[in-house]
């Protein structure tokens, strides 16, 4: 991974980024979710595109915040980011949550933000598209892998193709799962789930999501958000399965051996 | 002459209770607040067509779709029928129609006979579905007593609608034959020129007028009844659905923006010198009540059909939790029947607020287990919105109350004060220096 510069770093040397990336909390934080921000950094530098962060300076979007009902915790935060963003004058963004994806999409028009963000699976579709990123595919040969649609990237905002089309260039076979896309089945992180105990039930969402993961015979399940792969991780664990949980930019690394 | 009168007299007063019902459900729907500027959907013609018209989302479920589309088609068509017996009523006459849509008229009636035909066997379907099969969206606890009551008798009334055209047109068919100056032709008839002559052949002309009028009556009748009976059914959705897809926004990611709360955090973050105005009382934020939702809110309670497609999907219902998007519309109806019953009493709204609140009906146990999946809302085949109402007494309680879960505080307070929904210690871009 060579360096990553901030915004700052970028502007002080005069240049401006051709994208800039927003990382979120938890591919800030998270250690899981820190090695998905880092092979999307390998895919950005694989590609060599000028890419920038915003650093110390970014805040949460307040997703969380607002969907728990918080508008103030969520307004303090979401101001002082477009504050930030509009002084860089970022026009261009991609983000690897789709929680994040939403909300700068979304709830920021309102407060005065208004940006051009694609979620990185649209993004690196894009790259492949265009041919900017070569795919060396075959990678996966005879490994069952199925895809978990996140609510905020699919539901929400309607892209059900774009990580398929990339799962279709790394060679993969993709085995639908019996809810998918507009049917697809929460993680149970969503609506600031992730952060609190369940209420009483018979049992946690990830856990029947897993159930349904596993009904598949996949060894691999493919997601797009960093809190899905949390969520299904446990899933794994609590359910004593050895599927794996990836971020469709990892499976690119590994394909690739960036 | 006295046929005439009674109709007459029929048609008025229950067109009159009916309308006066109905107009209670217009004043309990502007209960509701004005919409936000950002909460209006521009009006939308094609999804009333597609979705309210064309049942488009209906087809999500296939077999289902297929048999509430008999129904609904046979009940649209009926009611050219309806205008018949309508004029014929008034004026006096029968079948007006048969001379004036001549040679058209055969075959018009014979195929509102086979579409009643084919919403019999839909009935007949979706009765055994509610009661035998117990499919599961349709037996869930929020449908015990009424609602349940509720979804049969529409099934029953409607056979009793079917029994009614059937027993007309069968005994006419035999009629126009006996009794030619009086009844006249209608051409043949897709069921009933088989059915009539299996069922009445042999009787004589008197006891044939008898179950002609009391057929004719019947079908008239139980359309005032049901007239009448949709005030208080779920079945307000084959009017209100076409209004309220027209009303729908089909934009998901966003949460109506809270303009007062933005502006006071700008002033607050030195970002606009306007100073906001203090108040003697605290600000109520989010829904508390009927009042607190919007208009389109509540239109949405009252044109939900109780399907329960969207608690069938909720990933909370799945997995036992109490949440069901399904009952959370349908609390916010019995509430706003609630608060208009009171109003009729005479008392103030101010007055029945008070003491109660949608809160009685919708539990916090309810409103916090939602993800915000957004599941309820795709599912909606009249594009309902559960979620919006959940999100609005969640902000009730939390901003106005300060309640709701506690687990949430150390993620408010971290965003706050640190910018990150974890407490942490590293910096933001520590990752990048490893
Ligand atoms: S948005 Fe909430 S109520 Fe609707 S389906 Fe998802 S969890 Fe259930
Ligand atoms: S809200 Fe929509 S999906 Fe849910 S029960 Fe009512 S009509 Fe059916």
């Amino acid at each position: 991974m060579s360096k990553v510069k901030t915004i700052a770093e970028m502007k002080a040397e005069g240049k401006s980024p051709e994208v800039f990336f927003w990382v979120g909390c938890a591919g800030s934080f998270d250690a899981r979710a820190q090695r998905v921000t880092k092979a999307l950094v390998k895919i950005l530098d694989s590609v060599g595109i000028d890419y920038a962060i915003l650093g110390s300076e970014e805040s949460c979007t307040g997703d969380p915040a607002r969907r728990a009902g918080n508008e103030f915790v969520f307004q303090m935060t979401a101001l002082q980011n477009i504050e930030t963003l509009n002084m860089y004058e970022v026009k261009k963004m991609i983000t690897a949550c789709p929680h994040c994806f939403n909300t700068i999409k979304n709830d920021y028009p309102a407060l005065g933000g208004n940006y051009e963000i694609q979620h990185h699976t649209q993004f690196i579709n894009a790259l492949i598209a265009e041919g900017k990123l070569k795919i060396d595919g075959g990678g996966f040969e005879g490994k069952k892998i199925t895809y978990h649609d996140s609510c905020y990237l699919g539901r929400v905002n309607d892209e059900y193709i774009a990580p398929r089309k990339v799962m279709e260039a790394l060679d993969i076979d993709l085995i639908e799962l019996k809810r998918s896309k507009k049917n697809g089945l929460c993680c149970g992180a969503g609506g600031a789930q992730m952060f609190k105990e369940d209420e009483p039930g018979n049992t946690r969402i990830n856990e029947k999501r897993m159930d349904e993961i596993i009904a598949t015979g996949a060894d691999i399940v493919a997601a797009n958000c960093p809190f899905c792969i949390t969520m299904l991780g446990d899933g794994a664990k609590a359910k004593e399965s050895d599927v794996m949980v990836y971020d469709i930019s990892e499976l690119i690394v590994q394909s690739n051996n960036l | 002459m006295i046929q005439q009168l009674i109709f007459a007299v029929l048609t008025i007063v229950a067109g009159w209770f009916a309308f006066s019902n109905f107009f209670k459900i217009r004043r309990n729907i502007l209960l509701g607040r004005e919409l936000e500027e950002n909460e209006e959907a521009s009006g939308n013609w094609k999804n009333v067509f597609l979705i309210a018209f064309g049942q488009k989302k209906m087809f999500k479920r296939f077999v289902p779709a297929v048999l509430h589309l008999f129904i609904y088609v046979a009940f649209l068509f009926t009611q050219i029928e309806l205008i018949e017996i309508f004029i014929d009523g008034i004026t006096g006459k029968h079948r007006i129609f048969a001379s004036a849509l001549s040679p058209f008229y055969g075959f018009l009636i014979s195929f509102i006979e086979i579409l009643s035909v084919l919403a019999f066997v839909a009935t007949v379907i979706f009765l055994w579905r509610r009661n035998l099969l117990k499919v599961p969206r349709l037996v869930k606890s929020e449908m015990n007593g009424w609602p349940t009551l509720d979804g049969n008798l529409i099934l029953i009334g409607e056979i009793l609608l079917l029994l009614g055209i059937f027993t007309m047109n069968g005994t006419d068919v035999l009629l126009q034959k006996l009794d030619p100056s009086h009844f006249p032709s209608t051409g043949n008839l897709a069921v009933s020129s088989f059915l009539g002559p299996f069922l009445f052949d042999g009787l004589d002309v008197g006891t044939l007028k008898i179950l002609e009028r009391t057929g004719w009556w019947l079908h008239f009748i139980t359309i005032l009844g049901f007239l009448n009976y949709l005030p208080f059914s779920k079945h307000l959705h084959i009017f209100l659905a076409f209004p309220n897809v027209y009303y729908s926004k089909e934009q998901r990611g966003a949460m109506e923006n809270m303009p007062q709360i933005m502006n006071e955090v700008k002033s607050m973050m030195g970002l606009i010198e306007e100073e906001t105005p203090m108040t003697e009382e605290l600000p109520e934020f989010g829904a508390k009540d009927v009042n607190g939702l919007s208009w389109k809110n509540i239109l949405e309670a009252y044109t939900c059909t109780e399907c329960g497609r969207c608690t069938s999907a909720c990933p909370a219902n799945i997995t036992g939790k109490k949440l069901s998007p399904r009952k959370v519309m349908m609390d916010v109806r019995d509430r706003a029947e609630e608060v208009g019953k009171e109003l009729d009493k005479g008392v103030a709204l101010e007055e029945i607020i008070k003491d109660t609140s949608l809160f009685d009906r919708i539990t916090e146990e309810e409103l916090f287990a939602c993800t915000a999946c957004n599941a309820c809302v795709e599912e909606c085949p009249v594009m309902i919105n559960p979620l919006d109402v959940i999100l609005q007494m969640r902000r009730y309680k939390i901003l106005t109350e300060a309640g709701g879960p506690s687990e949430w505080l150390p993620m408010f307070t971290s965003i706050e004060n640190s910018g990150s929904v974890w407490q942490v210690s590293d910096a933001r871009d520590a990752w990048t220096k490893e």
